[in-house]
């Protein structure tokens, strides 16, 4: 450039109206095109990393869960086993009642564990205790009781369902 | 010039939200010297300028083949269960036959590349002096793109990758002296097991890449410090009548058209004709009637099968690979005979030798697939 221009010719062919529209067209329509590749690309990789998620989901929608000889369970003990995929937890107490709850903590999702001596369910990570007999947060971080589900003692197998 | 009345707003006083961080970043990283250094940088226009995209073409498809490899590796399970991890990646989960077809066919279009590059580098002469590390880098880049394909091939596990396996890694080891030993390590152990597969892997995706990374860096560096190399035929002319082309945005925007396009052959390619998986492997079974090496090891399989018919044991085995060895070095060694730019009787030797090794893997590959009938 022999001189410098008073204005520069960036701002005076913006300054056209036809100009600015054809540009504006243009940056739109590549950005739209874009918009388009990114969504063919990133819908099937999306797709891709959900699938484990996905099936758990399938398999978390299931409502009951049948333990084959749990009616064995000694008094004063648990039975962890998986409810869907999370795992949970079945109480024969001492005086005979049968309870069972999901066994994540409700804190920050640890598996919790039944300690009959204390008479406890207590979540190791952060100091979580639940009442064994309803779940009830007692004690420690959890903001809410654990989950509860309804156990039928039949012969030779317990079920446990959803509330 | 008087700028008192200069209408161009005060740079310290940003107009908008974008511009106020971009004045951010650029005081900080300096993206403006950048820019000015790209702007600067330009790429030569003449008959030829096809011919330089098929280096970033093959940049384009080794960052395809990151990406895909590193969504492959979320379920991929080398070992024992390495068949089955494949089989659940093309058939269970969604998509996962797209991601591994597009590995598949960017690896092979990223070696299509490779070699168009290496070919066109050669003819034009850009190994002649500045350039000659930017030509051994490339070699060390080819060799470690090949082998990427040959250690990926295994991974599936599949009864073509079992015997691909087998077959190649006979060959090195027809070396005499180191071959069994070396071969022996490489594989883990006399057989390809599991164990080969683990190796593999962790070659694959690990020593592989990190050897790979940093020459491709180097290779990189050396493009931005040299620049595009003229043929021999530009050279010739006086500099007034030379053509060119600023790198940005002319030569990058044309560039990214190409890798668009690039990235449409592959996705029709990868979607229309969905990689295949074979049936596991069987180390009691036979081989696969018609069983061949991928096409860009052909030329190399059908050299050693016509030495092995006319040489018969293994003589013709290791007379083809000293044959074979020799012709990658004098490839290799060519920017210091070839030195002359004013062209001249070596100058027209180089380019004899490099029609005698396209041609020569050309008909050597056709002659492979027809032998196979």
């Amino acid at each position: 450039m022999p001189n410098a221009p008073a204005t520069s010719p960036l701002a005076e062919q913006a300054s056209t109206p036809t100009d600015t529209t054809r540009r504006t067209f243009i940056a739109l329509g590549v950005g739209a095109l874009g918009a388009c590749y990114a969504g063919l690309i990133g819908y099937p990789v999306y797709q891709y990393l959900a699938t484990p998620a996905r099936k758990a989901a399938a398999t978390g929608t299931v409502t009951q869960a049948v333990l084959d000889g749990a009616d064995q369970l000694p008094a004063g003990s648990a039975l962890m086993f998986k409810f869907g995929t999370a795992p949970a937890m079945l109480i024969h107490h001492t005086d005979g009642s049968w309870v069972a709850f999901g066994a994540v903590c409700t804190h920050l999702a640890c598996t919790v564990n039944y300690e009959p001596e204390q008479s406890r369910i207590y979540c190791a990570c952060h100091g979580g205790v639940y009442d064994p007999k309803t779940g009830a947060n007692v004690a420690g971080p959890p903001p809410k009781p654990l989950t509860r589900y309804y156990v039928e003692v039949q012969d030779g197998r317990v079920l446990v369902s959803k509330a | 010039m008087d700028v008192s009345w200069s209408p161009k707003p005060d740079a310290r006083r940003p107009r908008s939200l974008t511009a106020a961080v971009y004045t951010w970043v650029d005081e900080r990283l300096g993206l403006e010297e950048l820019l000015a250094l790209a702007r600067k940088k330009t790429v030569p226009d003449h008959q030829y300028s096809f011919w330089y995209y098929w280096g970033g073409l093959s940049l384009f498809f080794f960052f395809v083949q990151v990406f895909s490899g590193v969504l492959l590796l979320v379920y991929y399970r080398p070992g024992a269960e390495a068949y089955e991890s494949v089989r659940e990646i093309t058939y269970d989960i969604r998509f996962g036959w797209l991601i591994r077809s597009a590995h598949s066919w960017s690896a092979n279009l990223m070696v299509l590349a490779v070699f168009v590059h290496m070919f066109s580098v050669y003819f034009m002469k850009a190994y002649r002096k500045p350039r000659e590390f930017g030509w051994w880098s490339g070699m060390a880049l080819l060799a470690l793109t090949l082998l990427f394909g040959f250690s990926g091939y295994l991974l599936p596990m599949d009864d073509l990758a079992y015997f691909a396996t087998k077959v190649g890694l006979e060959i090195p080891a027809a070396l005499p002296l180191v071959g069994t030993l070396m071969t022996d390590i490489v594989r883990g152990g006399p057989e390809v097991t599991e164990t080969t597969i683990q190796r593999f892997f962790a070659l694959h995706v690990v020593i592989l890449p990190l050897i790979y990374i940093p020459i491709l860096a180097f290779h990189l560096w050396l493009v931005q410090k040299h620049g595009n190399a003229l043929p021999p035929s530009e050279e010739a002319k006086p500099e007034s009548e030379r053509r060119s082309i600023p790198f940005f945005p002319d030569f990058f925007s044309l560039d990214l058209g190409m890798w668009l396009i690039a990235l449409n052959v592959l996705s029709i390619l990868a979607s229309l004709y969905p990689w295949q998986l074979g049936p596991q492997a069987d180390p009691l079974a036979p081989a696969p009637v018609g069983i061949h090496p991928e096409w860009y090891f052909m030329s190399q399989f059908q050299v050693l099968k016509v030495f092995g018919r006319w040489f018969p044991g293994a003589a013709g085995e290791a007379l083809g690979i000293s044959l074979f060895t020799l012709a990658i070095v004098v490839w290799a060694l060519i920017p210091l005979y070839d030195t002359r730019s004013a062209g001249g009787r070596r100058a027209q030797i180089a380019t004899y030798f490099g029609y005698f090794a396209l041609l020569g893997m050309i008909v050597f590959s056709i002659w492979g697939y027809l032998d196979l009938k």
